[in-house]
C-alpha cells in the first residue's frame, strides 16, 4: 500500500515541477510587490529628485544643489549629528535596560511568571504610539502627575516642567525600543544551555566573568539584530521627538518633514531622506563590524 | 586514619516540598579511588552529585571533602569539578581557551597557563587540538576535552554525569577502558554516576546501588554481582531469572520454594539473612549460572545429581549475540520462561526453536530475597 503511494507520488511530483514553481512565485508575488513597489520604487525616485534642482515652473536640471546645501548650512548638520548619537545613546541605554529583563525572563523565571512578564513587556504596544507618548506627557508636563505629587509631597515650591528636554526624549525613546530589544535577547538567551553558566562556576568563574565570557557571547547575534532594529527606529522615529522634546528636540526627521510639507521643497527632502539612509547604513556597518558580527548572524 | 578520605558523606538528605530526593545517604570515599554511583533515572542521583558539586545545598547532613566541610561553599570555591552529561562545553571558545578558562579564573601567568593545557592535550592524547574550535571535534575527542577542562584544575574529586550517555555503543565501549585508564594515570579520585550498569561494573573501583534515594548496597563489582544484598540489587545488576514463591520448609542454610506458577525450588540464603516458613520471597537465578545439556545420558545424569535444580524445558527463541547468546527456555511444568546463556565454547552453536533441553543448576546459585515491589522494579529498569 505504502509503496504505491509513494510510487504514485513521485510521479505526480515529476509531472508538478513547473506547477510548483509558479506556485512558489505567487507565493513571493506579495513579498515582491512590496519590496519594488513600496520600497525600490520610490528610493529609485527619491534618489532622482533630489539631484534636481528646480530653476523655474517645471523646468528642472541635474544638480548636486541640495547636498550642496545641506553641507553648507550649520543646523541641518548639527540636527543630522544630533540625532546619530542621541539615537547610538538611545540604543545603548535601551540594550542596559533590556538585557537583564530578557536574562530574567530567559533563564530564572519559569513557566507561568515567564509569559506573565513577557506579556507585560508587550501589552503597552497594543496601545497605539500616539496614544503611549501621551502618558508620557500626561506623567511629565509642568500640571503632570509627577509634577503635582512633588508640590503635594512638599519637594518643589511650585510646578516643574519635565517635558520637552533631551531626557524626556531619550525617556520615550526607549520606552517605544524597550520591546524590539527584549525580544530578539530573550529567544537567544533561551538557546543559552544552562549547563554553560553551571560549568562557568564550577570551573571556578564568578557572575561577572560568566557574563562577559559565555553569556554575552552566545547572545552577540541577539545584541546585534535587536540594536539594529533599535537604532533604526529610533533614528526614524518622527513623533516621540516632536511631542517630547519640544522646539529644541531637533529631530532630522523633523527637517525632512518641515522640506516635505512646510517648504514644498521635495528635492531637498529627497536629499535630506537619502542621507538619513546613508547615515544608518553606515552606522549599523561600522556596528557590525565592532562587534565581529554579520548580518547574516543577526537574523538566524 | 591510614587512608585520606577525599569525601564524606554523612547522612545527607535533600527533599523538594514533600518529595525525598536523596535520603539519609552516608558514604566514604578513600583517595585515588574511582567510585561509582549506580541506579535507574530518577534515583536522586543527579541530586546527590549536584550536592557534591555545589549547585544544591543539602537539607540536613554534612558533605566534606578533604575532611573539610562544604556546607555553604559555592561550586566556583570547591575543590570538585565536574564532567557534564552533555559535556557543556563553551562552543564560543576553542579547545585552548576552554581548557585554559578555569587556570584563568586562577590568576596564573600566560606562559603557566600556556604550558599546563599543553601537558593535559598531551595526557588526552590530542596534541594538536589546541586551536579547533569545538563543533570540529568528533564525540570522543569532545568527551576527552571535557575531562581535560576540569583535570588541569587538579581538583580533589572528579564529577562525572553520565558523560558516555551520548556516544554510540563502539565508542562508549572504548571510553569506558579509557576512562578507567585516565583515572588509573592521573590518580584523582573519580565519582561516577551512571544508570548503565556495565560502566559501573567495567569502571570502578566501588559502586554504590541507589534506588529511591537511598544506597541499597555499596560494595566491589564483584560483590554487587555475586552477592547481592538486597532483592533489588540482584535484580538490578546483571541480568537475572526471577521467580515468586512461598517457602514451604527450610532445612540448614536452604529452603524449598513453592513457585506461584506451580513447581518447586531448592535455594540458599544469603549470610546474615533469616526466613521463615510460609514466608514470600523473590527467587533470583543468573542465566549464566544455569548449565544446559540436551543428550540423554547428560539428562539422565543431570536428574541423578543431588544438590541441584533442574527443569526441562523446550527453547522458545534463540536471541543470538555472540559470545553473549542467551537463550529462552519455557519449563514444561510450569510454564515459566527461563534465560539461560549459552556457553561460549559453541557447543550449542547449532540450537534451533523447539529442541528440549534439560537446565540444572546449584542450590547455592540461587538467591532469595524477601519480596518486595523494589525487586520487580530493578527487573523493570
Amino acid at each position: 500500500m505504502s509503496s504505491v503511494s509513494t510510487l504514485s507520488g513521485t510521479a505526480e511530483q515529476e509531472r508538478k515541477v513547473p506547477v510548483i514553481k509558479l506556485g512558489t512565485f505567487l507565493l513571493m508575488l506579495p513579498l515582491l510587490l512590496w519590496l519594488f513597489l513600496l520600497i525600490i520604487l520610490p528610493h529609485v525616485d527619491l534618489l532622482m529628485v533630489s539631484l534636481r534642482e528646480k530653476l523655474g515652473y517645471r523646468e528642472y536640471a541635474f544638480s548636486f544643489q541640495n547636498y550642496i546645501e545641506f553641507f553648507t548650512e550649520p543646523l541641518y548638520w548639527n540636527t543630522f549629528v544630533r540625532t546619530a548619537v542621541m539615537s547610538i545613546i538611545a540604543t545603548v541605554i535601551t540594550l542596559v535596560v533590556g538585557f537583564p529583563i530578557s536574562y530574567y525572563i530567559a533563564k530564572v523565571l519559569k513557566g507561568k511568571k515567564r509569559s506573565l512578564l513577557f506579556m507585560m513587556c508587550l501589552i503597552p504596544f497594543w496601545v497605539s504610539e500616539l496614544v503611549r507618548t501621551f502618558g508620557w506627557m500626561i506623567l511629565l508636563r509642568e500640571s503632570g502627575v509627577i509634577s503635582s505629587f512633588l508640590q503635594w509631597a512638599g519637594v518643589v515650591d511650585g510646578p516643574v516642567e519635565m517635558l520637552y528636554n533631551d531626557a524626556s526624549l531619550m525617556v520615550g525613546l526607549v520606552y517605544t525600543s524597550m520591546l524590539f530589544m527584549v525580544v530578539p535577547l530573550v529567544s537567544v538567551l533561551d538557546t543559552l544551555d544552562d549547563s554553560l553558566i553551571e560549568a562557568g562556576y564550577d570551573l571556578g568563574g564568578n557572575t561577572f566573568n560568566i557574563l562577559r565570557e559565555i553569556v554575552i557571547p552566545h547572545a552577540m547575534p541577539g545584541i546585534a539584530s535587536g540594536c539594529i532594529v533599535v537604532f533604526m527606529l529610533t533614528l526614524g522615529n518622527y513623533l516621540t521627538p516632536t511631542l517630547l522634546g519640544g522646539k529644541d528636540g531637533l529631530w532630522f526627521t523633523e527637517q525632512i518633514y518641515n522640506q516635505f510639507i512646510t517648504r514644498f521643497n521635495w528635492e531637498s527632502g529627497s536629499a535630506f531622506g537619502f542621507l538619513l539612509l546613508i547615515l544608518s547604513s553606515a552606522i549599523v556597518f561600522v556596528g557590525l563590524k565592532l562587534s565581529r558580527q554579520t548580518l547574516a548572524d543577526t537574523v538566524k | 586514619m591510614s587512608t585520606q578520605l577525599d569525601l564524606e558523606c554523612r547522612q545527607v538528605v535533600k527533599s523538594f516540598g514533600k518529595f525525598t530526593a536523596v535520603d539519609n545517604v552516608s558514604l566514604e570515599i578513600p583517595q585515588g579511588s574511582f567510585f561509582s554511583i549506580l541506579g535507574p533515572s530518577g534515583c536522586g542521583k543527579t541530586t546527590l552529585l549536584r550536592m557534591l558539586a555545589g549547585f544544591i545545598e543539602p537539607t540536613t547532613g554534612d558533605i566534606r571533602i578533604k575532611d573539610k566541610s562544604m556546607l555553604g561553599v559555592p561550586p566556583n570555591k570547591r575543590p570538585a569539578n565536574m564532567v557534564f552529561q552533555h559535556l557543556a562545553l563553551f562552543p564560543m571558545m576553542n579547545v585552548a581557551e576552554n581548557i585554559a578558562y578555569g587556570l584563568k579564573r586562577r590568576k596564573i601567568g600566560q606562559a603557566e597557563i600556556d604550558r599546563k593545557v599543553a601537558d593535559v592535550l598531551e595526557r588526552v592524547s590530542l596534541p594538536d587540538a589546541g586551536e579547533k574550535r569545538i563543533e570540529q571535534l568528533s564525540g570522543g575527542q569532545r568527551q576527552r576535552i571535557a575531562i581535560a577542562r576540569s583535570l588541569v584544575l587538579e581538583p580533589a574529586l572528579l564529577l562525572l554525569d553520565e558523560p558516555l550517555g551520548a556516544l554510540d555503543l563502539k565508542l562508549r565501549e572504548h571510553m569506558k577502558v579509557e576512562l578507567k585508564q585516565l583515572q588509573h594515570e592521573v590518580g584523582t579520585t573519580f565519582v561516577y554516576i551512571t544508570h548503565d550498569q556495565s560502566e559501573a561494573l567495567v569502571m570502578s573501583d566501588n559502586v554504590a546501588v541507589m534506588n529511591e534515594g537511598r544506597f541499597e548496597q555499596v560494595g566491589t563489582p564483584q560483590d554487587l554481582y555475586y552477592n547481592p544484598s538486597t532483592a533489588f540489587v540482584a535484580g538490578f545488576v546483571g541480568d537475572a531469572n526471577r521467580w515468586e514463591g512461598r517457602i514451604e520448609s527450610l532445612e540448614g542454610g536452604q529452603a524449598m520454594v513453592a513457585l506461584e506458577e506451580g513447581g518447586v525450588i531448592a535455594t540458599s540464603f544469603a549470610p546474615g539473612t533469616s526466613f521463615s516458613a510460609g514466608e514470600t520471597v523473590d527467587l533470583f537465578v543468573r542465566p549464566e549460572a544455569i548449565v544446559i545439556e540436551r543428550s540423554k545420558a547428560a539428562q539422565e545424569k543431570a536428574r541423578l545429581s543431588g544438590g541441584k535444580n533442574t527443569l526441562s524445558g523446550v527453547v522458545q527463541n534463540l536471541l543470538f549475540d555472540g559470545a553473549n547468546s542467551r537463550a529462552l527456555v519455557r519449563d514444561q511444568a510450569t510454564g515459566h520462561e527461563v534465560m539461560v546463556s549459552l556457553p561460549q565454547t559453541g557447543a550449542f552453536s547449532d540450537l534451533k526453536s523447539g529442541e528440549a533441553l534439560v537446565l540444572s543448576w546449584d542450590v547455592e546459585k540461587t538467591r532469595a530475597f524477601k519480596a518486595t515491589k523494589a525487586a520487580s522494579q530493578g527487573i523493570a529498569a
